[in-house]
């Protein structure tokens, strides 16, 4: 949409002076943000600024503790649990939604089925949500499980149930996180498609170059103020972190050191397969970073969990100093120094209604035990200290995780891995949803570690992030390693040459 | 940060009711208004005498529930506990019958130990069915719940079993109607077993690992718990608990029938219910649990002593209250 347009077009939802509270805590401080018609605006902020929040008022789910809502105009009391969707008002969650045991068409008429003569009308279904899916480039079919879908094909699910409902107002927190950048291209371009017939979206990213692509104007918020409201156009990359963060970024990576070339072999993986991955061969020196890098489903984190224990491996050989690690056995494989770091932080990493301490214990509950109990005291010290080291910001000490940040969350579970002093830490994407401020504290955290003659491997779908960490870089394609970069050749265009197909490493 | 900061410091040392967790409170809360109610009903109720005879007769329930705490809390359930009182209870008469050792108090002895290992035996089978074989542990325990009930029929023959040795019997009795300091035995057995099941729910590695399991079975996988092991042990404990009702129930008739123990996981798990732990596993509350056992021979006390609901209505009142629990439990999860 261009700015003359986007200056006169009306607007849709506006919220004036919201404020929020959640038990006594100030979470949102008087803020102001309005949509219009026909414009996708972006709303940025780091992790705590109170994005999420914001969204969920403006979509019925929390409702203000002061300030007003108006709807075309006219002041609204949203309905709560989704009942604003009746308004036109619908929200693509971050987490998915879907039963699991449905199929994608029954998914996304869940709630409005349509029927003739009081039969359900199934052939119409299924053609709607073809027609739907290919709008959006998905090639699902209508009539697979949900529970057969990859993360990827479940986002589009959601987006498409979003979009088959003729939306006023779509927002969507974090649509791309789980996209590859082909998915992510066909998204867009419906996005805008929808946004010229007249819908409003906002759009809740941490990808900066995803803004500045597809949105028209950024509100940006710290510490739960409102802090700009301005067209994209006259704004950069650069600019919007520094309005986040409100102060220059450093660099976002911190110095790469390289390990001696005669530095120890601390872990030696050798031609591991399991039923997806095939022949896997690599080796990690002690105080090395080594990233994974590669499409989703390329097999990256089903050969990390198998060379973790987690998962079995058909055949192949683990050695970790020296020292062999049997097959499926996590226990094994922690007590001679290695740890996994999940990317699923809310499923498989934190138990999301427990409090910091049951969560940063669990995995070292030894350490803890004397004679037998469980002492408080030695897991308090081991909170407070977990909470400076890796800089853990909450407001009340007795929070459950569910009810923290997600870059906290993510400090969280990096502290949990580490009670159990790991010498080799497998860290899944490291920043998944999470700030531009946070993830450069991930960065230096990351760092540090391996500075202290730890191995780290970090798998991740950010390239940036492999690149700016990395000292050697592995890229996987279809299950396999097809190429081991070092030094120069690490850049976006070489790793995605072999991430793609275009290139694969000459068998040694 | 000076605004992030100034809030930690104002709600670290402001800890108001609303921190107080509803769902832990409310089964004492109910307790108090049910003593209320009976003693309005009936001057009697309140009197120390009957408020310990019904604390000696929840015994049982109370103690099979501690174990289905631990059942719970990890997720799974056993419908078993029933049936599992009646075998372990005819298996522990027929040992003391067949006069394989002649000291009376040597057998008596024997026979407690006999006891306490078919306990830990039927659990244990609960344990590996629903883990090893991978079968939904409402499945699995509705089919040993059959299997222990048909094989105590089979080994009564359908009429009673009953412990013949007077010796025995008068060296067993004082187990149920005894007392030490003034507190009858049972009384002292639950507040005994309540203690240890707290201890190692709330203060040991194993307990965080029953919790871990039951709120979230990924996440103990993924932080290297060994799931089926950490399951598997709380069905055992849970034969365990139900191996010392057994042990206060022999004494208390010196008999068992196919009859014994019918529904007596309806009550368990009600108790379980009603104390505060949530039956999707991860909060187990083992107080709550003694609470809920106690409240539920409270409301059939209460309905024998008034005139004006029949007492042969008790296991629709019991079925009730489990429902009641369910819904009152729902409406207070904690709100922060």
């Amino acid at each position: 949409m261009n700015p003359e347009t986007l200056e006169t077009a009306s607007v849709v939802l506006e919220a004036r002076r919201i404020s929020k509270s959640f038990s006594g805590v100030q979470v949102l401080f008087s803020v102001n943000f309005e949509l219009r018609a026909g414009e996708i605006h972006a709303l940025m902020g780091e992790n705590g600024a109170g994005k999420s929040t914001l969204v969920k008022i403006l979509s019925g789910f929390e409702q203000p503790s002061s300030g007003e809502i108006l709807l075309d105009g006219k002041p609204v009391t949203l309905p709560p649990n989704g009942a604003a969707e009746a308004l036109g008002i619908v929200i693509i969650h971050q987490e998915f939604n879907l039963a699991e045991h449905l199929t994608v068409a029954e998914s996304l008429f869940l709630g409005r089925e349509v029927t003739r003569f009081g039969v359900l009308d199934r052939k119409y279904m299924r053609a709607e949500t073809r027609r739907v899916l290919d709008l959006l480039g998905c090639r699902v079919d209508a009539n697979a499980l949900i529970s057969s879908l990859s993360i990827a094909e479940k986002q589009m699910v959601e987006i498409a149930k979003a979009i088959s409902r003729d939306a006023r107002v779509v927002f969507m927190d974090e649509p791309t996180a789980v996209l590859s950048r082909e998915e992510t291209n066909f998204l867009f371009r419906q996005v805008r498609k929808l946004r010229d017939q007249g819908t409003s979206f906002v759009f809740v990213s941490h990808k900066l170059d995803e803004v500045i692509e597809l949105t028209d104007r950024v509100t940006v918020l710290r510490d739960g103020q409102w802090v700009k409201t301005a067209p994209t156009a006259i704004l950069d990359g650069e600019s919007i972190a520094q309005l986040m963060v409100g102060r220059e970024m450093s660099s976002l990576y911190p110095a790469k050191t390289e390990p001696d070339v005669d530095e120890e072999i601390v872990l030696r993986v050798d031609s591991l397969s399991t039923d997806y991955v095939k022949d896997a061969s690599f080796e990690v020196r002690k105080g090395e970073i080594v990233g994974f890098s590669g499409m989703i489903g390329s097999g990256r984190t089903e050969l990390m969990e198998a060379v973790a224990g987690l998962r079995s491996r058909l055949s192949g050989e683990v050695t970790i100093r020296g020292e062999a690690v049997p097959s499926g056995d996590v226990h094994a494989a922690n007590r001679r120094g290695l740890a996994y770091m999940t990317k699923d932080r809310k499923a498989k990493g934190l138990l999301l209604n427990s409090g910091m301490t049951a969560n940063l214990t669990l995995q070292s509950l030894d350490q803890h035990t004397r004679l037998g109990y469980l002492d408080p005291t030695s897991e308090a010290a081991a909170l407070e200290k977990a909470r400076r080291r890796f800089d853990i910001r909450v407001r009340d000490g007795d929070v459950v995780a569910r009810r923290m940040s997600g870059g906290n969350q993510q400090k969280l579970l990096l502290a949990k891995v580490m009670e159990t002093e790991p010498e080799i830490i497998i860290i899944d994407e490291p920043t998944r949803g999470i700030d531009v401020g946070t993830k450069q504290q991930i960065y230096h955290f990351i760092s540090a570690l391996a500075r202290d003659g730890r191995s780290i491997i970090v798998v991740s779908s950010e390239m940036p992030e492999v690149i700016g960490l990395c000292t050697r870089v592995a890229v996987m394609r279809e299950g396999r390693i097809v190429g081991m970069l070092e030094g120069d050749e690490i850049s976006e265009q070489e790793i995605m040459r072999y991430a793609a197909g275009l290139k694969r490493m000459v068998a040694a | 940060m000076s605004v992030n900061e100034e809030s930690i410091q104002s709600t670290s040392h402001r800890r108001t009711w609303r921190d107080v967790d509803l769902r832990a409170v409310a089964p004492f809360a109910a307790l108090a208004l049910l003593l209320i109610v009976g003693a309005i009903v009936n001057p009697n109720f309140i009197g120390l005498n009957n408020l310990a005879n019904v604390a000696t007769r929840c015994a049982f329930i109370a103690i099979i529930a501690v174990g289905a705490t631990f059942v719970i809390s990890a997720g799974d359930l056993d419908l078993s506990v029933g049936s599992m009182v009646a075998f372990v209870a005819s298996l522990m008469i027929l040992f003391m019958n067949s006069g394989v050792i002649a000291d009376p108090t040597l057998m008596l002895t024997a026979a407690v130990l006999f006891a306490v290992a078919a306990g830990a035996a039927c659990g244990l089978a609960n344990g590996l069915i629903t883990t090893v074989g991978r079968i939904e542990p409402f499945i699995a325990t509705l089919g040993t719940m059959g299997i222990y009930r048909g094989l105590t029929t089979w080994l009564s023959q359908g009429g009673a079993i009953t412990l013949r040795e007077p010796e025995i019997q008068e060296l067993y009795r004082p187990a149920y109607f005894g007392s030490i300091l003034g507190i009858p035995i049972p009384i002292a057995i639950i507040l005994a077993v309540t203690a240890v099941a707290a201890f190692i729910l709330y203060r040991t590695r194993y307990g965080r690992h029953v919790v871990a399991v039951g709120s979230n079975s990924d996440v103990a996988r993924y932080s290297g718990i060994a799931v089926n092991r950490v399951r598997t042990i709380a069905f055992v404990i849970q034969g365990l608990c139900v191996a010392i009702a057994v042990l206060l129930y022999v004494p208390r008739l010196g008999s068992t029938s196919a009859t014994t123990g019918i529904l007596w996981e309806l009550q368990a798990i009600t108790a379980v219910v009603v104390g505060g732990t949530a039956l999707k596993g991860g909060a187990g509350r083992v107080w709550g649990t003694i609470c809920g056992a106690f409240i539920l021979e409270l409301v059939g006390n209460i309905m024998l002593l008034s005139n004006f609901i029949s007492e042969y209505l008790i296991g629709a009142m019991q079925g009730a209250i489990i429902i009641i629990a369910m819904l009152v439990q729902r409406s207070l999860v904690r709100k922060s």
